[in-house]
């Protein structure tokens, strides 16, 4: 399949009917020629053949070597010379009053991501960007960012990224490539296109679909088709079921008092992911014992973010969530067409009248929302129930689709590989997405891929696709781009570029004018113009501008639309599972998203949420279902569907839902770069066109092979596994490190978290006190009622603080680097158990242990209450980081920072020292960023502000769950925060006095439903 | 024990010196192995050995800098390993050749005559290696010298609350006042050497160390009060230098380390592992170089009954930390103890157990005191359990300490075990040097034996 040779494709028998027709009357050089492969237009193309140019023979004559050098040494002046584009992008220079970002340059960008847009800021440090927040102004992000988009920054200087354009592998350039579009233009203008196919991934961008729109008007027989392998077909087909036309649906979280989610994480998953996190967050932000919470009911495979917020959670195989639809709705009076009676024998009736009850208790202020990932029936089910407790409207929302056509994907792809069997396709251009790795396993498409004529891919990287296409022609990262996009409720953002591109890279604009024979049309013109004909505004140009330094197209918001419930809904019937077999569901994996980022060292190195697998992905089950099989943990066990079978190793995940499997997608990449080639397995291997979710297996086979994983928590061996586990968790609990109490006991007891007065007044010490109660006093308030360890804050100390990545090895060691880690335990049962994050950074101890042991005082405390690392005066003796409690110091035991690498010194924050081997680090509460804030205080001579200074981790949190300010100053938020009742430390009896406290956890139980495993 | 009082028992009766010596026989016999008797195959084998761990230590120590500590299995939560189990047993098992020539010296024991050189040299080996180790577990070895109060030009000190700094003082203390007291001690016998060298080479280095030691009344009263001087210094050391290092671990706020048995325990150690390894090299010593007459059954037995006192002590301290970690009441302490015993690290916390505790009560039996291979492999029982005991301490301490989630493993990678090994390698190359080219009994110190046993008889 990967054999070289197949791209110099030449079909004999083809050539001898074509040469039948005209016997002796044509010569012909090769097969080659006859075939016109590609390897013989690369050669044709060419003014000399090989071999012909060195005409000097071996060496070069003394005059001519003297002619060059003169007229190299003329030209090189030239350099200077190149007309830049006037191309006007505009900072964010009119920053709302309580917004002060830094000295560097902020502008607004999106980026586009599974379908949707999130609108960022990103920090530019002298035209190169270094960080990427969120965009206050943008409605799906407002100044917070997910985790990936956070993360993409790595993408943009990533030295594996595709730098040239290649033909057959060999270098070739863009003005090549132009050529080759002028000539499909030509070559297609007589039958329209016919045999013209183009593959996008979905389409978000009003001008890209304008283009492509275009682009069929001229060539009607020209088809496009798009696929994503982590679509959202079904959230679609959903939509079709329940109203017979494709319609976008988003929700209004802050007006929700009740919630059932039915798979659906949404709270780090998915569009408006991190608005609809920040609204849900709002909605059990407790200040006293007088707030309301509202409450979550959560059913789902595996566990998850949101999950772990969850009131009530159940863990149910992916067929059975069906099925508990299915009930639900039911009670909920809604007739469904099919009288399939549900059979759900773990979910007791009275558990379901009991969500019902509190459900119909909030018409119009509850929602139901399916996950992507659930099948089209449970979409369709969930926009009857939202219509039937009077949601629509009030906090379920309908607009028209964001996409610039909205498709059924994987249909989409499968017309387009029987077109290619049935010999339909010439010319296919691949814009975007990988699909000869991700596509389902049953369409073969990179067998299909080989019988097309003309292949071309734009991507990124030279990726797997890439390789089987003649073409590879390198995109512009989004940074690097002038685009646009639509956010989860239709809101429009310009992508405008922070730099050139790096390495060349192209627009989908910029082809697509070619291929509109536009070519000399710049990307920024062709977004502008798309933007000017739709006639937002008369002054354009301010319009533009203010568009650009917003980060918002005014008046792009899609209106809520009325839809009409389709009653008469014909409901496929549930399937059911086989006896004994194992449902296998498959996800897109938390890091590495659909495999795009692979190659992003930070994603694979930040632990997954709960797992905290690192560097892979395995297949996860739950203990019980690992003991019924006879599993343990790293055991590789073969999975088998329809026939095809793949290795994985087993990751047994307390509270994942018993006989089913999940297997995260994007991993067992093979061409994704130095750090993606490798890890993990290939779960598209299983995946069918049919089953792109959930598929029924026998039961997997064990191979006698043993894979390791590396987790940065639960560190034991397998055989250990249960019991340490445990041991973990429970000794968590015993030490109060975690605090938690329903609503209810809340109420009675607002101070069940307190730590006793004993703990926090201070003790005598033989040395003299610090003074803490004067000038700038830095504390920060962790509230662990909103944190859904999303992981957004870990990747964000990344890149702020210029950390580095160790690899697996390294974490397997102990070695991971990150400042800020998010810790999960388990509480209750081992089969439902109750999962709790806690985010942990430094916590900054009044009385640090780390400081009177150093040495050399390497680490100090600053007069701000910081417990800071000096790293050109420390040793290394790890002295510190033995005697800290809470363990958050990290060693660099070799030189893990890429000192080498030069397009990665472009992503380093030029104002944090990268530090070198055999040095502690640690978190500093971004001190770059107070020493800013400091300075210019000082500079306009007044005190710094509440809320001027965020941390990286704070800045980026979806839920806004850390607070960070001056706890001198009793108006400040982190101040307000801290006093409320639920705030406790950990480990105080130490006598550490930490600056970072937490606030307590609660939960909101419905009173009707008797929980396993509670308190 | 009071091996001064006659009559008690039958080892008192038994002479710390063979009968039958005179002054020059002392001297014949000692300078011998020095001057005469040349280089013997089974040292060349010893000393084959000894340099080859030698040459892995400078292979693992060159890879070390060039790599980083990273070779090591140390981590994020375990930040020690074996270079901090090494330092404090080497620091450990210096401390019997102090305690043998400095403080026995002041109790005025005669018996310690004829062990105190090699155990001397015993200890500034040991000090060499520990010393070498603070050094080459540090993340950036170069800058080492932060750690001493040198006037810089940044006005930077050394941060006088960290235990580290005060080791730094410990331990060049120490090994500056071993050397010396050495030293002087040898510098008679040095005079004696070149005496009687056998080559102009020899007379000329003998000659130049020696310092112009004429044996003249004045120089014998000058000595007598500098040894007394430097024994003065010394035995203070004894204590203190152990209860320092131990500091390194009680000023900590670990569950395991933070605690106030820590310093007497230590010492308690030391002297301990360090009897154990004077036992372990003076039972082949006085067998391969026929020194029976002067490191007579008298020397070993006594030797013997210390190791079995402070062994005791030892066994008093694990059941007092043991015990006070239920009694107090605090649970990361009582965790600690439980993980220690039965956690992931249980083998090595009962096979120091049984090493250090359970087998040398066969001490108690005068029939094992005074049978070479029983005493030597208690010896070695013992050394082994007391390096268990520095490893149980610090790992399983750091493994598991506050927060579950930081919980992690400790394991030594083959660079550990290099530098460990190789460490031997240096103490023992070191050590065959030194029987080789110095003498390893006090010769004068015999005489003196020989003199004072004639007075005796005289008597």
């Amino acid at each position: 399949m990967k054999d070289s040779s197949s791209k110099d494709f030449v079909d004999i028998s083809a050539l001898r009917a074509s040469l039948k027709g005209n016997a002796g009357e044509r010569f012909w050089r090769g097969l080659e020629e006859l075939g016109k492969t590609s390897r013989y237009r690369e050669l044709a193309g060419r003014e000399f053949a090989p071999g012909v140019v060195t005409r000097s023979g071996k060496g070069m004559s003394r005059r001519n070597l003297l002619k060059l050098m003169a007229a190299s040494a003329a030209v090189s002046g030239m350099t200077a010379c190149v007309k830049m584009p006037l191309e006007k992008i505009v900072p964010y220079v009119h920053p709302p009053v309580e917004f002060q970002p830094g000295r560097p340059l902020f502008y607004a960008t999106a980026m586009p991501l599974a379908g949707a847009g999130i609108g960022l800021l990103v920090e530019s440090h002298l035209g190169r960007p270094t960080k990427i927040e969120g965009n206050p102004d943008h409605p799906a992000s407002l100044g917070a960012t997910d985790t990936l988009s956070q993360a993409s920054i790595y993408g943009l200087y990533d030295p594996d990224r595709s730098q040239v354009v290649l033909r057959e592998g060999q270098l070739s350039n863009w003005s090549e490539v132009l050529g080759v579009l002028a000539d499909l233009r030509s070559a297609y203008a007589a039958n329209k296109g016919e045999g013209l196919r183009l593959l996008t991934e979905t389409v978000t961008s009003p001008t890209l679909g304008d283009q492509i729109g275009r682009f069929l008007a001229e060539f009607p027989a020209a088809q496009w088709h798009q696929y994503e392998p982590v679509s959202r077909d079904s959230a679609r087909e959903g939509a079709r079921l329940a109203f017979g036309e494709y319609v976008n649906t988003y929700y209004r979280f802050d007006r929700a008092d009740v919630i059932l989610s039915l798979d659906a994480d949404f709270q780090c998953f998915g569009a408006g992911t991190v608005r609809y996190a920040r609204d849900f967050a709002n909605k059990r932000r407790i200040t006293g014992p007088q707030s309301t919470m509202n409450r979550l009911y959560l059913v789902e495979t595996m566990p998850s973010g949101t999950g772990t917020l969850a009131d009530h959670r159940l863990a149910l195989p992916p067929h059975q969530i069906e099925a508990f639809t299915r009930a639900v709705a039911t009670a909920l009076g809604i007739k469904l067409n099919v009288a399939a009676p549900p059979s759900l024998p773990s979910v007791s009736s009275d558990w379901i009248a009991a969500l019902v009850r509190d459900l119909q208790n909030h018409r119009g202020s509850a929602i139901v929302i399916a996950g992507d990932q659930q099948p089209a029936t449970v979409h369709a089910l969930a926009h009857a129930m939202n219509d039937a407790l009077g949601s629509v409207g009030q906090t379920v929302i309908y607009t028209d689709p964001i996409e610039a056509g909205p498709a059924n994907q994987i249909q989409s792809l499968r017309e387009l590989v029987s077109d290619i069997h049935s010999g339909q396709v010439e010319t296919l251009l691949i814009l975007g997405g990988n699909p000869v790795y991700d596509a389902p396993a049953d369409l073969a498409f990179s067998e299909a891929l080989l019988k097309v004529k003309t292949r071309a891919h734009w991507s990124l990287y030279d990726d797997e696709t890439s390789y089987l296409c003649q073409w590879q022609i390198p995109a512009a990262h989004y940074l690097e781009s002038w685009s646009d996009v639509r956010a989860y409720d239709g809101t429009a953002t310009v992508i405008q570029p922070l730099i050139a591109p790096l390495y060349g890279g192209k627009t989908l604009h910029e082809l697509m004018s070619a291929l509109l024979g536009e070519e000399q049309r710049t990307p920024h013109q062709a977004v502008r113009d798309y933007w000017k004909k739709q006639n937002l505004s008369k002054d354009v140009e301010r319009f533009w501008e203010a568009a650009l330094e917003r980060g918002v197209i005014p008046g792009t918001t899609f209106p809520p639309k009325s839809v009409k419930l389709n009653t008469a809904v014909n409901l496929p019937a549930p399937s059911a599972q086989p006896p004994g077999a194992i449902e296998i569901s498959f996800q897109p994996d938390t890091n590495v998203w659909d495999g795009r980022f692979a190659n992003n060292p930070w994603l694979q190195e930040v632990p997954r949420p709960i797992t905290k697998l690192t560097w892979d992905n395995a297949a996860m089950i739950s203990p019980a279902t690992a003991e019924r099989l006879g599993f343990t943990r790293e055991e590789v066990v073969k999975i088998t569907i329809n026939g095809r079978s793949q290795n994985f190793p087993i990751l047994i995940v307390p509270g994942h839902a018993d006989s089913s499997m999940t297997l995260p997608l994007g991993y067992g990449r093979t061409r994704a770069g130095r750090v993606g080639n490798g890890p993990g397995f290939n779960a598209y291997t299983l995946r069918t066109s049919e089953q792109m979710w959930v598929a029924f297996a026998p039961p997997p086979k064990p191979t006698g092979k043993r894979y390791h994983l590396v987790t940065t928590q639960y560190f034991q061996t397998i055989e250990q596994h249960h019991e340490l586990l445990e041991l973990e968790s429970v000794n968590a609990f015993k030490r109060d490190l975690i605090r938690v109490a329903t609503l209810e006991e809340f109420r009675k007891n607002p101070d069940f978290a307190a730590d006793p007065p004993s703990e926090t007044t201070e003790a005598p010490s033989l040395y003299p006190p610090y003074n803490y109660k004067e000038g700038y006093q830095w504390g920060m308030s962790i509230d662990l009622n909103s944190c859904v360890g999303c992981n957004a804050c870990v990747v964000a100390c990344y890149s702020e603080n210029n950390i580095a990545t160790v690899g697996k090895e390294q974490v397997d060691d102990g070695r991971i680097m990150q400042w800020i880690r998010v810790d999960s335990y388990f509480h209750g049962d081992l089969d439902r158990p109750e999962i709790y994050n806690e985010p942990l950074p430094c916590m900054m101890c009044e009385n640090a242990p780390c400081e009177y042991v150093c040495p050399v005082g390497a680490t100090v405390h600053s007069p701000g209450g910081l417990n800071l690392m000096i790293y050109n005066r420390c040793v290394g003796t790890r002295y510190c980081s033995n005697n800290c409690p809470y363990k958050v110091r990290r060693f660099n035991f070799y030189l893990y920072s890429d000192w080498t690498t030069p397009s990665l010194y472009g992503l380093r924050n030029p104002d944090v020292t990268v530090r070198s081997r055999g040095v502690m680090e640690k978190c500093t509460y971004c001190i770059q960023r107070i020493e800013e804030a400091k300075i210019k205080a000082q500079l306009g001579n007044r005190k710094i502000r509440d809320g001027e200074i965020q941390t990286a981790c704070q800045q980026v949190c979806p839920t806004r769950a850390i607070v960070f300010g001056n706890i001198n100053d009793p108006d400040s938020q982190v101040t307000k925060v801290k006093a409320q009742s639920r705030q406790y430390g950990l480990l105080r009896e130490l006598n550490t006095r930490p600056r970072t406290t937490y606030l307590a956890r609660l939960r909101n139980p419905n009173p009707e439903i008797e929980e396993h495993g509670s308190r | 024990m009071d091996p001064a009082e006659p009559g008690k028992n039958a080892a008192i009766a038994e002479p710390v010196l063979a009968p039958g010596h005179s002054f020059g026989s002392v001297t014949d016999k000692i300078s011998a192995i020095v001057l005469t008797r040349g280089t013997g195959k089974k040292w060349m084998g010893g000393f084959a050995v000894a340099i080859a761990l030698l040459l892995m230590l400078n292979f693992a120590i060159t890879v070390l800098f060039a790599r980083g500590v990273g070779i090591w299995g140390i981590n994020i939560p375990v930040g020690w390993g074996f270079a901090i189990v090494n330092f404090v047993w080497w620091i450990g098992i210096g401390h019997a050749g102090t305690l043998i020539s400095a403080f026995l010296l002041l109790m005025r024991q005669q018996w310690r005559s004829s062990v105190n050189r090699f155990a001397e040299a015993m200890t500034i080996f040991a000090v060499a290696c520990a010393g070498m180790f603070p050094l080459l577990h540090m993340g950036r070895p170069w800058l080492f010298y932060w750690m001493f109060p040198y006037p810089d030009t940044m006005t930077l000190w050394p941060q006088f609350r960290s235990p580290l700094v005060w080791d730094v003082f410990a331990v060049s203390t120490y090994a500056t006042v071993s050397v010396l007291f050495w030293f002087v001690g040898l510098i008679p016998d040095l005079a004696t050497l070149r005496d009687r060298a056998t080559t102009k080479v020899k007379q000329v280095v003998y000659g130049i160390l020696s310092m112009g030691w004429r044996g003249s009344a004045k120089h014998w009263k000058r000595y007598e009060t500098a040894s007394l001087l430097l024994a003065g210094l010394a035995t203070p050391l004894v204590v203190s230098v152990h209860t320092v290092v131990s500091f390194d671990f009680t000023v900590a706020i670990e569950p395991g380390w933070h605690s106030t048995i820590f310093p007497p325990y230590f010492v308690a150690g030391a002297i301990y592992s360090g009897f154990a390894m004077v036992l372990c090299l003076a039972i082949p010593l006085r067998k391969y170089y026929g020194l029976e007459d002067f490191v007579t059954l008298r020397h070993l037995d006594t030797m013997a009954k210390i190791m079995l006192a402070t062994g005791l002590i030892v066994a008093y301290s694990y059941l007092m930390e043991t015990f006070m970690a239920f009694y107090s009441g605090n649970p990361f302490d009582r965790f600690m103890i439980m993980n220690r015993m039965f956690g992931p690290y249980a083998l090595a916390y009962w096979i120091l157990i049984a090493a250090n505790l359970v087998i040398p009560q066969l001490l108690w039996f005068s029939k094992v005191r005074r049978n070479m291979l029983s005493l030597f492999l208690v010896s070695l029982s013992v050394q082994t359990g007391m390096w268990l005991e520095r490893f149980v301490i610090i790992i399983t301490s750091l493994q598991r300490d506050f927060v579950p989630s930081s919980w992690g493993m400790y394991y030594p990678t083959r660079w550990d075990w290099m530098t460990f090994l190789g460490s031997i390698g240096l103490f023992f190359t070191l050590f065959y040097l030194f029987i080789r080219f110095l003498p390893m009994i006090s010769i004068h110190e015999m005489r003196e034996l020989v003199h004072k046993k004639e007075e005796e008889q005289a008597a």
